[in-house]
């Protein structure tokens, strides 16, 4: 069997998404920017597309800037209200210490140019809470950038109240909404959210298309200068099929969420019922505030590199925060900030569903997994020495 | 998964010489949890020709960590140590058909693997040895050495 559980990292594109997608590529083919009738018709397919994602995020068409995807929508939405903060001789941000690497590394950039980063601790549930983001912000905060949940744990982040805090202090509230967009309600009026990031390849979109909404009144910053494509925000000829997909998928997430919520949350509690029966595992993040489809535990003794390789033999694609799956002799910073120590780090397992997955494949993870994860234990010094009671369990 | 090749994976998925060695003359353990790979290689030797007649490992690590602990028992079973003692993590890396860039620091256990269980025989039966065995204590993080 073939099971695909890897849907935070990218998912498979919609029928409904491509079937938007594929007369745009020869019948709609015209370049937005031209006064020619095929031009138009593919600038009338642009403002559809955007008008879609207006009014699911509850904004106005002009507030949404397509991107090249949900990095270049973080670093343009830390940059433009970080100009804007300087201007006011405000430069101090925000943020936590398990946002994604799209966020920490151009605020390190940001950093390196001047501006002060506090950066909050996690608790132990995988949830920040608006009073750390009350307590964080100075007279010279211009931003608080807080993701609404997070991609390796999938916790979900108390965001309307982070922005009624942001709005009460008068900082910009920019929220890194990647795993969440499409998969849980949004509406940056009644939530009082800025800036918003989301990409389109996490919902059953294509990948390389991001949106950037940005509050009216609020200037955006290039990153990329040329035409005057995105009202002169982003130059660059529109990837009119990658926008149209994005939108229809969206439409087709928004439209479905309760039901995909529903489908989804029971499989997600047997997987985790399932993992957490594995003796020495843990769950990673809250068991009931986290997204429908996130699944991310840790097994004592093993690491997670040798686990993934073992399961991709038996069909089942899946993640982990090991230091080997990552390139650097750290393990993943998300679970490091959770509390985990190294050691218990590399052995995690991340298994994201979508509703694609089907009940069988569940029960066909909770058949193979626990044989896997006992063969690598019992190749496993550290496991020897955990039973031998030469070192103690941490979990 | 094309990340590594055919050699590498049958090796991962089919380790030569796994397991506890009850009876071994020597016990050498390299890494740390910390790192993510550790090493533990047991060998037997024969006290008349210095050779090591078995050889077993338990590994905790990735898929190259398994592989080259797998491939390293294998290029030493059967050898005298002075020979064994010759193996380079290069040896033990070209026998599996290469490694990615990245995943070659995983590979460096194993010959540090061996050297320390070579080391804790030598130590246990009173041999004399010289300051290249000296230097692996096990710890990544105190190894000053250069791989
Ligand atoms: C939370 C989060 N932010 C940003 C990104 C980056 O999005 P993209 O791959 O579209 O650049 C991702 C996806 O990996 C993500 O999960
Ligand atoms: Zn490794």
């Amino acid at each position: 069997m073939n099971v695909y559980a890897d849907n935070a990292a990218t998912t498979a594109v919609s029928q409904a998404a491509l079937d938007a997608m594929l007369p745009c590529f020869q019948d709609i083919a015209g370049n937005p920017s031209s006064l020619h009738s095929p031009g138009q018709r593919a600038a009338e397919k642009l403002e559809e597309a955007r008008e879609i994602f207006a009014r699911r995020l509850h904004a106005s068409p002009r507030e949404i800037t397509f991107t090249s995807g949900g990095s270049e929508a973080d670093n343009q939405a830390l940059r433009s209200a970080a100009a804007l903060g300087a201007r006011k001789g405000k430069k101090h941000i925000v943020s936590t210490k398990f946002e994604h690497h799209a966020i920490l590394h151009t605020l390190t950039a940001l950093e390196r140019e001047g501006y002060e980063v506090t950066l909050l601790d996690i608790p132990p549930d995988g949830v920040v809470t608006a009073q750390q983001v009350k307590d964080a912000i100075r007279e010279d905060t211009c931003l608080v950038t807080v993701m609404f949940a997070n991609n390796e744990i999938g916790t979900i982040q108390p965001i309307a109240e982070i922005g009624a805090v942001c709005r009460e202090a008068g900082v910009l509230f920019h929220t890194d909404a990647v795993q969440a967009a499409g998969h849980l309600p949004i509406d940056v009026e009644e939530m009082k959210i800025d800036l918003l990031s989301l990409s389109a390849h996490k919902f059953h979109g294509p990948k390389g298309v991001g949106v950037l909404y940005v509050r009216r009144g609020i200037p955006l910053v290039n990153l990329i200068y040329g035409g005057a494509q995105e009202r002169g925000k982003r130059a660059g000829t529109e990837n009119i099929p990658g926008i149209v997909g994005a939108a229809a998928a969206f439409d087709e997430a928004c439209a479905n969420m309760e039901k995909n919520a529903a489908y989804l949350t029971p499989l997600r509690d047997k997987l985790i019922a399932g993992l957490t029966a594995i003796p020495h595992s843990i769950l990673n993040g809250d068991a009931q505030r986290r997204l429908p489809g996130n699944v991310n535990a840790c097994f004592e003794g093993i690491e997670g590199e040798s686990l993934l390789l073992l399961l991709d033999a038996k069909g089942i694609a899946a993640s982990s925060g090991s230091a080997c799956t990552s390139g650097s002799l750290d393990p993943s910073h998300v679970l490091l900030a959770l509390g985990r120590p190294h050691e218990v780090a590399h052995g995690s397992l991340r298994l994201s569903l979508s509703e694609y997955n089907k009940p069988e494949e569940i029960d066909y993870i909770l058949e193979v997994l626990p044989g896997i994860v006992q063969y690598l234990r019992d190749m496993s010094p550290v496991w020897d020495e955990l039973e031998q009671g030469q070192r103690p369990h941490i979990i | 998964m094309a990340l590594y090749s055919d050699k590498v994976m049958d090796h991962f998925q089919n380790p030569r010489n796994v397991g506890k060695m009850d009876d071994a003359d020597g016990i050498g353990e390299v890494g740390n949890a910390r790192c993510g790979d550790i090493m533990r290689m047991y060998i037997k030797v024969d006290p008349e020709s210095q050779t090591i007649t078995d050889v077993k490992f338990n590994t905790f690590g990735c898929g190259s960590a398994i592989a080259t602990s797998s491939m390293a028992t294998e290029l030493i079973k059967g050898k005298p140590i002075s020979q064994a003692l010759q193996l380079s993590n290069k040896a033990v890396v070209e026998a599996l058909d290469g490694l990615p860039a990245y995943k070659l620091h995983c590979s460096v256990l194993a010959e540090e693997a061996v050297k320390a269980a070579v080391k804790d025989y030598y130590d246990k039966n009173g041999i004399a040895y010289g300051p290249e065995l000296q230097s692996c204590d096990g710890d990544c993080e105190s190894c000053g050495v250069e791989h």
